[in-house]
């Protein structure tokens, strides 16, 4: 089985998404994630506009352009700036170890790889089999978000997995309809100036942005 | 046939005198990265003539093993070296062992040196012993890994098969392999004791893992061993040059293409070396209770690229 | 051309309040384009009723009976809770809890909460529905922490993640539902019209289907409140001010079944089976159960009639689930019980807990002494919500349990053992509220009870007679929904 170069280099960038992922669950400073993050949008504009340039599908290159837009030039600016202003602890404080948190990310890798597979066989273009990464994305980024306890790690978790949606979208089908991509990008974009504002008044009421100090609304 | 044990015979000899080169080469870089003056390329065989004329010193609580273990671990490196291909494939000698052999053949050096560390009795020769442990414990799984992924793509796991494939497949980008060869060089940077794992010149006894085993050995026995030590650091360049970068070695019996391939691999030899030397100077050395993560994720990389071959390429 | 105005209307509300929010008379404002929403849908509804089901402006809009009802309810439960909120939230600002600036936002974000949530409502695009049900939390996430108290920005926070996890699974449904009609419909637009999907849901490839269902069961049940994914709802109920709980409990879950009930009408057409009626059954019974069991615990009264809503929308959830003529008509029925029954109580308990200062129930007394109006407000509106007839709530739950013991016996004495337990539960925490001893002097200022009067007279009327045109109305939406 010989693919085209084009398509090899869209699973080479794949392979790389899958690598991002797995590096932010591994990172320790929250500069680094937010790097991370910005290299993981990159890897998914690259892949998105080399999809469209090899089957043709023109509306790919304006997902590829506005994710490159927000996800590796806006957001990560505004974080940057986020943690500038906000002046926070720069680590990262995971609730369980690196070592535990990669091993039970490679088992969430197979999880996601065996469930892709009845699907990929239904699909009909040829970047099918990046869809198994493309779930393992959105496990991984998920994982992160529930082992992290700090506000921005988690919210970065959560942007990552809707990078890991959009690139099962593109896997799989070739991208959503325009419109309601842009719909999701729009939503996206006021959920992290949502967030912003609200990581200022979390700032202003606790004095500090990890979020142990917000476990007291628990069932009596 | 008698060719080709001459061949056989002809590369381990060249692989067993020109390790300590490699080694003075690797010193040579750091020095110029560094911007000091090095000692010559040729040092480490002028080291290895001095320790060779000294009398040895044994301690009184010394075994049998202690004399016995680098002897082995010499013959272990050489056996080594002469597997795994270096400038012609498809040896005599390759059937001895294949990839998963091969990882045996190290764990053996290890055990012994090991075991020898502990012989003397001595609080860091057991410190020493134990770390390597550490380090090769999580290494060891990870190694066979890389070999897993090598040998899925070429459906073999005698080395000469996978080298052969790889070598004369289309170029086809492999994903899986470039997540290997990353995990491999984590794990050669592990198993040979360099930053950043361990650091080979330090003094202090309290940082070392490797040097601290061999604090005990004199002359001829620690001659051996520090050659065993450069052969093993030549066998796993050759080693990931064999899988990652196969292009140039002469094929079973294809005697006009040596020149060439003798060529090409000193060329990709001082490459590798200038590469070490540089991701040395750049990095530091990881506290000890890190190296377990270091190497989990060499593991978690390999794994992957495991995974993705299954995934992406079958 | 109402589905304009419908929506340009709040929208335009919005805007305009986030200008001009801080201004005195912005309550005064909120409710008159609460109003003018009303009287929008008021027109589409007799619109419709005329000419039966519609889709609007090519095709971007479907209206039928079953979302039109929705539409009505929702903007008529918008208007009387932007009248309950005019006095309320001036009262608050009063107490200092609020300043002007935070008024603003919040009337703004009311205008658009409303507009994303009539948008999920009427739009026929999935995609769209997606993308305002997400509109809609994050409308609201900054209402939920409008008192910038330490409990309520955790509520927020919990809102946010839990939800914003829940809809990120809905968006993965959504694509392998996109994905599944693409290979029917090609791909472009087209493909996510429900009108489209509706048509052609029997050539569906039902394993890609079940898949996108449990996805978006899953997510979209994050925001219905489903049992184990509810973790979010007490506290924002409990934390938010007042009119927020009122429309989160009366509106956004409704939607959000909304969403997973459209879901569930093209997958039962793909797989012929019963696995999505099953899936809902579990996890609507299952948040009964929880629900009734942890009310008994609360301290906290709008934490418990949070709890209240979880256990009612699991009933509605598990109404849905059994399908069938009746049951998708009593689900139906109970919809619109519930939500004006359940904002009627969060209006005299707003009142209530604004009056005594605390939200514990243990020190609130004595309700009928200082303000009887308010007291048998309270009294009534609990009742209602209780299943005890006349009201309305007990017709439709009366359906659901005779419905299930009709066809799916086994989960019969769970359903009553779970309605008992909550009665005994709230009744008995809520009549010390009411009729309590208490010393304290009667409230100074009329609190605004006539929406809390108006809905439960509506419920009441309901619950005796059912005029025609409505039950043929709910008829028809149940018919659609597989009856």
């Amino acid at each position: 089985m010989s693919l085209t170069y084009h398509l090899q280099i869209v699973n080479l960038l794949a392979a790389l998404l899958l690598l991002i992922s797995f590096a932010m669950l591994s990172q320790r400073r929250i500069t680094g994630l937010i790097t991370l993050f910005a290299w993981q949008g990159a890897a998914l504009a690259a892949s998105t506009a080399l999809v469209g340039w090899s089957t043709d599908q023109h509306h790919l290159y304006y997902s590829a352009a506005l994710t490159l837009a927000l996800k590796v030039i806006a957001m990560p600016w505004f974080f940057y700036r986020l943690v500038k202003k906000l002046d926070m602890d720069r680590e990262v404080e995971p609730m369980i170890n690196i070592p535990t948190t990669m091993l039970i990310g490679i088992v969430l890798v197979i999880f996601a790889f065996n469930l892709a597979l009845p699907i990929s066989e239904l699909s009909g273009t040829v970047t099918r089999s990046t869809l198994g990464i493309a779930l393992a994305c959105v496990l991984l980024a998920f994982l992160m978000m529930i082992t992290r306890s700090k506000a921005i790690p988690q919210v970065i978790g959560f942007l990552a997995m809707e990078n890991g949606l959009f690139f099962a979208a593109t896997s799989a089908t070739y991208g959503m309809p325009l419109v309601v991509e842009l719909g999701v990008a729009l939503d996206v974009l006021i959920g992290v100036f949502v967030l912003g504002i609200f990581f200022f008044q979390i700032r202003e009421t606790f004095d500090s942005l990890d979020l142990k100090h917000m476990e007291k609304l628990k069932e009596r | 046939m008698s060719a080709g044990i001459l061949l056989q015979l002809a590369q381990t000899l060249l692989a067993i005198l020109l390790a300590p080169l490699l080694m003075g080469w690797v010193n040579q870089c750091r020095a110029w990265l560094q911007g000091r003056s090095a000692p010559p390329i040729t040092q480490p065989y002028r080291t290895l003539r001095k320790l060779f004329h000294k009398d040895a010193v044994i301690a009184h609580t010394a075994s049998p093993l202690f004399r016995f273990a680098p002897y082995m671990i010499f013959a272990c490196m050489a056996l080594a070296a002469g597997i795994v291909p270096t400038v012609v494939n498809d040896l005599p000698f390759s059937p001895a062992a294949d990839v998963i052999a091969l990882v045996g053949i190290f764990a053996l050096a290890r055990v012994f040196l090991a075991l020898a560390a502990m012989d003397i009795g001595t609080s860091f020769g057991t410190l020493g012993a134990r770390r390597e442990m550490l380090v090769s414990f999580l290494a060891e799984p990870a190694l066979l890994m890389v070999f897993f992924t090598a040998s899925l793509i070429s459906q073999s796991t005698e080395l000469p098969i996978i080298v052969q494939t790889l070598a004369h497949k289309e170029f086809v980008i492999y994903p899986s392999l470039a997540f290997a060869a990353v995990a491999f060089w984590m794990i050669s940077v592990a198993e040979n004791a360099r930053i950043p794992v361990d650091n080979p010149t330090t003094h202090l006894e309290l940082t070392m893992i490797h040097e601290a085993m061999i604090l005990e050995y004199s002359a001829r026995h620690l001659a051996l061993i520090e050659w065993a030590v450069a052969l093993k650091l030549f066998t796993y360049s050759v080693l990931g040059i064999a899988l990652f970068l196969p292009w140039g070695i002469a094929a079973q019996g294809d005697i006009a293409a040596l020149p060439l391939a003798l060529v090409v691999m000193i060329a990709k030899l001082l490459l590798g070396g200038a590469a070490l030397a540089f991701l040395e100077t750049i990095s530091a050395k990881v506290r000890l209770f890190r190296a377990p993560e270091f190497l989990g994720t060499a593991f978690l990389l390999a794994v992957l690229g495991m995974l993705i071959h299954f995934l992406l390429e079958v | 051309m109402e589905i304009y105005w419908l929506l340009g209307i709040p929208l335009t509300g919005g805007i305009f309040l986030a200008l001009w929010g801080c201004r005195k008379h912005a309550p005064e404002i909120n409710a008159l384009f609460s109003l003018a929403t009303l009287l929008a849908a008021a027109l589409l509804t007799h619109r419709i009723i005329e000419q039966g089901p519609m889709m609007v402006g090519a095709g971007w809009f479907f209206i039928d009976s079953f979302n039109v009802f929705l539409v009505a309810l929702t903007a008529f439960v918008a208007f009387t809770t932007a009248l309950f909120s005019r006095p309320y939230m001036r009262i608050e600002e009063e107490h200092g809890k609020l300043n002007a600036q935070r008024l603003r936002l919040y009337h703004s974000s009311y205008q658009i909460f409303i507009g994303a949530m009539l948008l999920a409502l009427t739009t026929n695009n999935m995609g769209i529905l997606w993308v305002s049900m997400e509109a809609a939390t994050l409308a609201t996430v900054l209402l939920v922490s409008l008192y910038r108290t330490p409990a309520s920005l955790e509520a927020a926070w919990k809102y946010f993640i839990l939800c914003g996890v829940g809809i990120a699974l809905a968006l993965f449904g959504t694509i392998l539902l996109y994905f599944a009609a693409e290979k029917i419909l090609g791909s472009g637009g087209t493909a996510l019209l429900w009108t489209h999907l509706n048509g052609v849901k029997t050539q569906l490839e039902p394993t890609v289907l079940s898949l996108a269902f449990v996805f978006l069961l899953v997510g979209y049940g994050t925001k219905v409140g489903l049992a184990p994914l509810h973790s979010w709802l007490p506290d924002a109920h409990a934390e938010g001010p007042t009119p927020v709980s009122a429309v989160l409990s009366g509106l956004l879950l409704n939607v959000a079944l909304y969403a997973v009930m459209r879901s569930k009408v093209l997958v039962d057409g793909a797989l012929g089976s019963e696995m999505a009626g099953n899936l809902m059954m579990g996890f609507g019974l299952f948040s009964v159960v929880l629900a009734a069991f942890l009310i008994k615990r609360q301290t906290d009264v709008k934490r418990m009639f949070a709890y209240s809503s979880i256990e009612h929308m699991g009933l509605i959830t598990f109404a849905f689930g059994m399908g069938g003529a009746v049951a998708n008509f009593a689900a139906l029925l109970h919809m619109t019980m519930h939500s004006l029954t359940k904002s009627a109580i969060f209006f005299a308990v707003g009142h209530a807990t604004q009056k005594a200062g605390t939200q514990l129930m243990s020190s609130i007394r004595g309700l009928i002494q200082t303000n009887p109006t308010l007291g048998w407000g309270l009294m009534l509106g609990t009742i209602a919500i209780l299943g005890v007839p006349p009201f309305g709530v007990f017709a439709s739950e009366f359906l659901i349990i005779t419905t299930a013991m009709h066809e799916h016996p086994w989960a019969t004495p769970l359903l009553l053992l779970a309605l008992g337990v909550a009665f005994a539960s709230i009744f008995g925490k809520v009549q010390p509220m009411v009729f309590g001893e208490t010393e304290l002097p009667k409230l100074p200022y009329q609190p605004a009870l006539t929406p809390v009067f108006l809905h439960l007279g509506l419920v009441l009327m309901l619950g005796l007679f059912i005029p025609p045109y409505l039950a043929a109305w709910y008829k028809q939406a149940a018919h659609l929904l597989g009856g």
